[in-house]
């Protein structure tokens, strides 16, 4: 018994004292599976790249726990809370679907635990309560871009077809808010579900309208679906989308269908066509190494990009933070999310990042360029 | 809505429909014999298209290491049960029809696939290749609960749906395929654009319906099957083998879902877990059908798609609501107008 208990007390001792050297840990949780494993599985791939390039900071090792969610919102949650109260994060990343974004943003505000979110968010958080913040550029941004591309295109009615879930209603909003009388009018809110296979009674709506361009709110390869029945019903208009659409799969399926679309995109997508004053040159050429490094594969969506950016944004808050506070402590959460909500001027691969407390998004227009698909490939149109 | 767009409407209801139907008759086909209402013949369908564009590809199709796995399974089950009730002779059988015939198509796929070979073939090959899943399934899942409950069977039936799902990832990733059209031709009926993919998805659904009428009135074999499925013991006393009548039913089935999943290979996206969906409102065709008769079960699968067609028309968020609500009146329409079972045995 005796000898039990000094058995015990010994790996008690130890835990103790590996716990004592805290290193910073991360909890990562995307979609490898379900509907929405086509850009969880980048993002998955976008971290892994990311730790290649950059693995510690101020000589603290990073430990990264990655989960998948299935993306299922539940999930998704199970995955947040586990990690907050059994590996004792010290920081949340996920996920790929926005519903399930929005469900670890609920559980990390309930438990106090910063969180950096790959997926756009919706909504004003409370400043004085906020301990998240999202990378990608906000769903409005994307479509205000693009649809000042419309205007400059000289568009003026536009249909609009997309997801009917979370996504589906972020862009179409963003259309709804840059409505004006004389300019662009959305003139259809046409819906179609991830797994549904054909779109012709949605397409025809729209088509009923006349528009001279139509709007698609998808994303992935199922984004391609009302594209391909436009263009079986002969459809002559201009076509645009935003960077949700930008993978290989994309051009794969949409093929000559999706010729010509213009999507608003962040620039890394196009980073070898970008002037060489562009900000994220330079970066995004690194990460495409640090990428092709990890994986032996050349990065060819923009997902993965937002895990490096989110990553970006955690080092170097990171760096500030350890100067007040050790890792594994809820002094190190309270200093990281302050750090983080404090970001200036942070150049990452997407755009140039600047937060404040009271919004989730910190990004303004430099973080958006819009591609063009020609010959199934996306060129720079400045 | 126009006269027009009523038209387009309802000739791409019929598409759809026709591709339900092909399923539901599968369904059908496969409860009235085995009692399994075989909810994974969705996924065959998709596994079909996923494979075929694998080929398109030139790729090695995942579904090869799936039929592997699944053979060496069944086959270590058929030889242990054989050599636990000492029937020793008929193992060499038993390994010949689980283990040797799929490794054959596996290594005819192997094969073939270096030299190219031309659309035709590739589709002949899916098929092959589709066709030992369901019946290889069969023997590892379904045989050893034969004699359970409908609604045991179901609940497995459900579960099995699950693991294929995630096989379905695991062999062929997430991304969804499209394959090449196998027509590019059109027709103009009465002023509407019909594409040559559509006439062909509705002649194969035509074809293979009264392939099965012909097959079931007059072969042999399709009495057999119709014995089984009236009654399995009194079939038994005949000497029809229940388990063989399951497994030439899964392999009919297997096809029916195969040339279903290459028809809308062309037409849709089809992802690893587009099977549910398709399975899904077949099954709910089938329910309009009464899951017995197989002119039913085809008329409730063109009715699903046309529904579904005006209803994605109408109002797209509420489509898949307005399909499957339309269970509830059906199903209560069947339990008042029916006859309960239980007399129908006593007869």
């Amino acid at each position: 018994m005796r000898k039990m208990l000094s058995l015990t007390a010994l790996i008690g001792g130890l835990v103790a004292a590996s716990t004592a050297q805290a290193d910073i840990t991360i909890g990562f949780v995307t979609s490898l599976s379900g509907p929405g494993s086509s850009i969880g599985i980048p993002y998955g791939r976008g971290i892994q790249a990311a730790m290649e390039y950059k693995s510690e900071v101020n000589g603290e090792k990073i430990k990264l726990i990655q989960l998948d969610d299935g993306s299922d919102p539940s999930a998704a949650t199970r995955n947040a809370r586990k990690l907050i109260e059994e590996e004792k994060v010290d920081l949340l990343i996920g996920t790929a679907t926005a519903p399930s974004t929005i469900a670890m943003m609920a559980v990390a505000t309930e438990l106090k635990v910063p969180m950096i979110a790959v997926s756009p968010v919706i909504g004003q958080p409370n400043p004085a309560d906020q301990w998240g913040i999202s990378v990608p550029q906000p769903a409005s941004l994307l479509v205000k871009v693009v649809a000042d591309r419309m205007k400059r295109d000289a568009m003026k009615n536009i249909g609009y077809i997309g997801f009917s879930d979370a996504w589906g209603d972020l862009v179409y909003n963003g259309a709804k808010a840059v409505e004006t009388e004389d300019g662009i009018k959305v003139l259809t809110n046409e819906r179609y579900a991830r797994v549904d296979t054909s779109v012709t009674g949605q397409i025809l709506k729209v088509l009923a309208v006349r528009p001279d361009a139509v709007l698609i709110g998808g994303s992935g390869t199922q984004g391609a679906l009302p594209l391909l029945a436009l263009g079986e019903r002969g459809f002559k208009g201009k076509t645009y989308g935003t960077v949700a659409l930008v993978n290989p799969d994309f051009v794969r399926v949409g093929g000559k269908a999706a010729e010509g679309i213009q999507v608003s995109a962040g620039p890394v997508i196009v980073a070898e066509q970008l002037p060489d004053s562009h900000f994220a040159k330079k970066l995004a050429l690194e990460f495409r190494a640090a990428y092709q490094k990890a994986h032996n594969l050349p990065t060819t969506d923009g997902f993965s990009a937002y895990s490096f950016d989110g990553w970006m944004i955690f080092t170097s808050a990171a760096a500030g933070a350890l100067k007040t506070a050790k890792p594994g402590t809820v002094e190190f959460r309270k200093a990281l999310r302050d750090e983080i909500l404090g970001t200036k001027e942070l150049s990452g691969v997407h755009a140039v990042y600047n937060f404040k407390p009271g919004a989730y998004h910190g990004v303004d227009e430099r973080a958006l360029v819009i591609v063009r698909l020609v010959n199934g490939a996306w060129t720079y149109q400045p | 809505m126009t006269a027009d767009i009523a038209a387009i409407l309802a000739i791409d209801g019929i598409a759809t429909g026709a591709v339900y139907a092909l399923v539901a008759i599968g369904t059908v086909l496969i409860f009235t014999v085995t009692r399994v209402i075989f909810i994974p013949f969705g996924d065959i369908a998709a596994f079909t298209a996923l494979t075929l564009a694998a080929l398109d590809a030139k790729q090695l199709p995942g579904t090869v290491g799936l039929v592997v796995v699944l053979a060496c399974m069944a086959c270590t089950m058929e030889v242990v049960s054989l050599a636990r009730s000492g029937e020793l002779r008929a193992v060499p059988k038993a390994v010949l029809f689980y283990l040797v015939l799929p490794l054959i198509v596996v290594g005819v796929v192997w094969l073939t696939m270096r030299f190219t070979p031309p659309m035709p073939v590739r589709i002949v090959l899916a098929l092959l290749l589709i066709m030992p899943i369901s019946p290889l399934l069969d023997r590892i899942v379904f045989r050893p609960i034969a004699d359970a409950s409908v609604l045991l069977l179901l609940t497995v039936s459900v579960a099995l749906h699950f693991a294929l799902v995630g096989l379905g990832l695991l062999f062929f990733g997430p991304e969804g395929v499209r394959t090449e059209p196998l027509t590019s031709m059109a027709i103009e009926v009465a002023g509407v654009h019909v594409s040559g993919q559509t006439v062909l998805i509705l002649t194969a659904a035509l074809v293979f319906s009264g392939l099965l009428f012909l097959f079931f009135d007059f072969t042999l074999i399709g009495k057999a099957l119709r014995a089984t499925a009236l009654n399995r013991t009194g079939a038994r006393l005949m000497g029809i083998r229940p388990a063989r009548a399951g497994t030439i039913a899964y392999l009919l089935g297997s096809l029916m879902a195969g040339v279903s999943g290459i028809l809308i290979a062309p037409v849709n996206t089809i992802f690893y877990d587009s099977g549910f969906l398709l399975g899904l409102k077949a099954f709910v065709g089938a329910i309009v059908g009464g899951m017995a008769s197989y002119p039913g079960a085809a008329l409730g699968a063109f009715g699903v798609g046309l529904l579904e067609s005006f209803a994605s028309f109408q109002s797209s968020t509420l489509k898949d609501v307005i399909v499957f609500s339309l269970l509830i009146p059906v199903l209560l329409w069947r339990s008042l107008a029916s006859q309960h079972s239980e007399e129908e045995v006593e007869e």
